[in-house]
């Protein structure tokens, strides 16, 4: 069985037609296969989250990760990237911005000689919001959302995402299925917030599957935190790849 | 959760990193995710020297604890120092 993968930081076209930094994962069959972007978490383009998108590749999808901090730190390590974006004012990263960017990786992904025309998006904590907002903007075929916060609810006074439109209320502009991946120990988005994103899909007619994970808290997917939760993280992946199996198949 | 909160504070004085004392300019102070320290959250401070790129950059993680602890300490010794010397 050729199982080859091919897992290297690449150029991409991104928001605005800037050029950006992003890391790609793709595995070396004629496929065709589906493509998958990848959104970090807030800490970083970092170590764990370049394994995850390698494990995509794995797993048999295309797949691709913006550093969206590669215009405030190009070439930096992610933690000081991180560090300079925050210095810079850019976190969080306007919505426009993120959506940009998914835009132009999908692009990447569709040119890729094996790519199959279907693209999904997942995201981590921020990137968890971000894979929401991508899917309610641009023509995805699947989404993941890993315990995001603040897609539902009001950033409390004072927070910078208060203000910013509440994008839950987009949900019937979602053109594929979306996977929520939580942990039960979370607050951000805690069960309430987990229940109000349900409500807003159903009432929308739109097909989901969420997940609550016990005793997992946020970040538990993250293989280099504290809170890595082995257990749940391992059942999280087999959902993840049956889910874009399913939705990314040609 | 992300908190996604920064404060920004304006400083003068000098921080050591990997490659030697450096002239730090500005600091953020934020209670975020950690990169490196094993908690949930942790009271992280960068001391920074925007002009000179992002690795300019001491990075500290503390646990709130900690943070509290320091805090305490660094008013006990300010207040403590012989005046005039500032």
């Amino acid at each position: 069985m050729y199982d080859a993968v091919l897992s290297e930081t690449v150029t991409i076209t991104g928001q605005g037609g800037d050029a950006i930094e992003a890391y790609s994962a793709r595995p070396l069959s004629p496929g065709p296969v589906g493509g998958v972007v990848v959104l970090h978490h807030l800490p970083g383009y970092d170590r764990q989250t370049k394994e995850f998108t390698r494990s995509l590749a794995v797993g048999g999808f295309n797949a691709v990760m913006p550093n969206l901090y590669s215009r405030e730190a190009p070439g930096a390590d992610p933690d000081d990237a991180m560090a300079a974006a925050r210095a810079q004012g850019a976190i969080p990263i306007p919505d426009e911005r993120i959506v940009g960017e998914v835009a132009g990786a999908i692009a990447y992904l569709n040119g890729l000689s094996n790519a199959n025309g279907k693209v999904g998006v997942i995201g981590h904590c921020s990137g968890g919001r971000q894979s929401f907002l991508a899917a309610v903007s641009l023509p995805l075929d699947a989404a993941v959302d890993c315990y995001g916060g603040f897609v539902v609810g009001e950033p409390p006074a004072g927070h910078p995402l208060q203000g910013w439109e509440p994008i839950v209320n987009r949900a019937p502009e979602l053109p594929c299925p979306l996977l929520g991946l939580f942990g039960s120990e979370d607050v951000q988005p805690g069960q309430a917030h987990v229940a109000e994103l349900e409500a807003a899909l159903k009432a929308a007619g739109k097909e989901y599957k969420f997940r609550t994970y016990e005793g997992a808290n946020h970040g538990f997917m993250q293989a280099d935190s504290a809170r890595y939760h082995s257990v749940s993280a391992v059942d999280a992946w087999a959902e993840i790849l049956a889910w874009f199996g399913r939705y990314l198949a040609a | 959760m992300c908190t996604y909160l920064t404060e920004k504070v304006a400083i003068s004085g000098s921080a050591k990193g990997a490659s030697g004392w450096f002239r730090v300019t500005e600091g953020s102070v934020y209670f975020d995710h950690p990169v490196h320290a094993p908690y949930g959250h942790t009271l992280n401070i960068d001391f920074l020297a925007p002009e000179q790129g992002p690795s300019a950059r001491v990075a500290i993680e503390l646990n709130a604890e900690s943070a509290r602890a320091l805090m305490k300490a660094i008013e006990a010794v300010l207040e403590s120092a012989p005046p005039g010397l500032e």
